[in-house]
């Protein structure tokens, strides 16, 4: 069920230059929410509509983090509702709309089958893939393996997060500053073949469009089960307007409904 | 107790709060968080003849206080629409306006043809006005097409009809006496106001359709002044009031400039409950000023 309401922030802090995680106490929400979904927020000074509409639109989150209690954002400042947000302290109320989106589909497999999970991350495409790791370990999913792309070392976040969920982490940065010089799309088919029986492994991506649709060139030629999160222009995050639509193999689908989590070879670049 | 209901010709209201058409689905993407039975009524997304794809995306762009729309009215077309969507509209409980667009007056005709005798559908709201369809002029910049379309549907259909008017004319009572003189019961204006926006990186527009409709706060002043002058020159035909309203405030302003509904759109998507919160603002300022019933400040604006 959607639930819309004022939760507190308990704490909001900075993880980086620009970069801020947000936790907020809203039991009803958190413990509805799966790896995928997010939050659609008002980054309002004040959340009366009546005397704040600037900026005019909620912004949306995936969910990074979450428990029975709590769900976490992690987000960028990259405009005026996201720096509003910044400013936000523990103790205020924030106007949340969610859970939203249709969420990863993780099916719980045996040990036996030991199948090898990838997360692909550019960029700011870590926050969802986080919540899918924390959910995969709990499926008893063992071999994960995380390839977190970013411009700048700075730019890399969660390599530590991953890592204490028990997953491999590869970095590629496209200045060379931290693990392998170039795009993380380039490091993905560079180390598919040579470490991975690559018949049982299973892609979750989410970064940019353009890495996007360089996984789903290669992964189609490999017939590896492969899942975006996307993301797009929203306005009301319920599927009412239809604003947020992109185009499939089944014509328009809803980002906010029917996805953000698309199966990859779906998606008409 | 204040008396909140209105008359939109036959047609009866419980309060003069309805959601606007495009902006609430067929009801049912906001069930989860609005008692859609307090509404006055639902405006429903348009229909038309047959299935529209829409416009390529970005379809929604955020401005100063407003939204840029080019949605372009993707549909399921009449038979989508009375298969998979009308089912769930009749649970609703609340009077149905159907909001319908063709091409020309035949088509239009047409789907009002197709939705008679459905006892749920209260109305029909004429969307003229739409400046997302890529086609030369709409129907609602040109007095003679406005008369044809209204007369072709008033003669398809006995149903309460409102024409839908676009703010991207000179003149909009022209339009406005054309709709009247075919036969609408009742005029809704505005639609969105014809506007873009552009990415300086890319140096592309930021609608995949380059224009797109404006809505939302910023364009209240205009809607507001767009109602009062279509209410003067058009009088005994009742007017809902649609643009950028998002508070009681705001509704009430336009009651007063001659409304006798309003409209709520682009609110919902910041606030989903912004038209119930409208109706118990509409209530409380009746009870603190002694006003009987809502019907008592329309049009009341001292000129």
């Amino acid at each position: 069920m959607i639930i819309q309401g004022r939760y507190k922030i308990i704490s909001n802090k900075k993880v980086g230059p620009d970069y801020f995680k947000m936790l907020i106490c809203a039991p009803n929400i958190a413990q509805q929410a799966r790896p995928g979904q997010f939050v659609h927020l008002r980054c309002t000074n004040s959340s009366d509509l009546g005397s704040d509409t600037q900026p005019l639109l909620r912004r949306p989150f995936s969910f990074h983090r979450f428990n029975q209690n709590n769900f976490e954002i992690l987000y960028k400042v990259v405009g005026q509702g996201t720096r509003i947000l910044a400013k936000k302290r523990q103790g205020e109320r924030i106007d949340v709309l969610g859970p939203l989106g249709n969420g990863f589909d993780i099916k719980p497999t045996s040990n036996q089958q030991r199948p090898t999970t990838i997360l692909v991350a550019g960029g700011m495409g870590v926050a969802p893939l986080l919540a899918l790791a924390e959910k995969l370990v709990d499926a008893n999913r063992s071999k994960i393996l995380v390839l977190i792309g970013a411009k700048t070392k700075k730019a890399v976040l969660c390599a530590r997060g991953f890592r204490k969920l028990g997953a491999k982490v590869r970095v590629a940065t496209e200045d060379g500053s931290q693990g392998f010089k170039g795009l993380v799309t380039k490091l993905l088919k560079d180390i598919l073949p040579s470490t991975i029986n690559y018949r049982l492994s299973t892609i979750y991506a989410c970064g940019p469009k353009s890495m996007l649709q360089e996984i789903a060139g290669f992964s189609d030629n490999r017939k590896m089960p492969t899942w975006a999160c996307l993301e797009e222009n929203l306005a009301c995050g319920l599927g009412a307007c239809l604003g947020c639509a992109i185009k499939t193999q089944l014509g328009y689908k809803r980002v906010c409904k029917d996805g953000p989590v698309f199966k990859l070879q779906e998606i008409v670049w | 107790m204040v008396d909140l209901s209105v008359s939109l010709g036959k047609l009866k209201l419980a309060n003069p709060v309805l959601v606007a058409s495009g902006t609430f689905g067929y009801g049912q993407e906001y069930e989860d968080l609005v008692a859609l039975d307090s509404l006055g009524a639902i405006i429903t997304k348009t229909i038309t003849l047959r299935p529209q794809e829409g416009n390529p995306p970005p379809r929604v762009f955020e401005t100063t206080q407003g939204v840029l729309n080019s949605i372009g009215l993707e549909n399921p077309g009449v038979e989508g629409f009375i298969q998979e969507k009308l089912p769930i509209l009749q649970k609703l409980g609340i009077p149905i306006v159907v909001s319908i667009a063709g091409e020309n007056p035949r088509q239009f005709a047409c789907i009002a043809r197709r939705l008679k005798n459905i006892p749920a559908i209260a109305a029909l709201e004429l969307n003229i006005s739409c400046p997302n369809l890529g086609h030369q002029g709409l129907i609602a910049q040109d007095a003679r097409a406005t008369y044809k379309v209204v007369k072709a549907v008033k003669e398809a259909s006995r149903l309460t009809v409102i024409t839908k008017l676009s703010p991207n004319v000179t003149d909009i009572t022209l339009i406005a006496r054309a709709a009247k003189e075919a036969g609408t019961d009742v005029l809704s204006l505005v639609n969105t106001f014809l506007a873009m926006a552009v990415d300086i990186q890319s140096s592309r527009p930021r609608l995949g359709n380059i224009t797109g409709g404006l809505s939302g706060p910023a364009i209240k002043p205009q809607a507001l002044w767009m109602l009062r002058q279509v209410f003067k020159a058009v009088k005994k035909i009742p007017i809902i009031g649609i643009g950028g309203i998002v508070n009681t405030q705001d509704a009430l302003e336009f009651l007063i400039s001659g409304a006798s509904a309003v409209a709520i759109g682009t609110a919902n998507f910041v606030n989903p409950r912004a038209s119930l919160e409208i109706i118990a603002g509409i209530t409380k300022y009746l009870k603190a000023n002694k006003i009987a019933s809502v019907s008592k400040i329309i049009g009341v604006l001292k000129e």
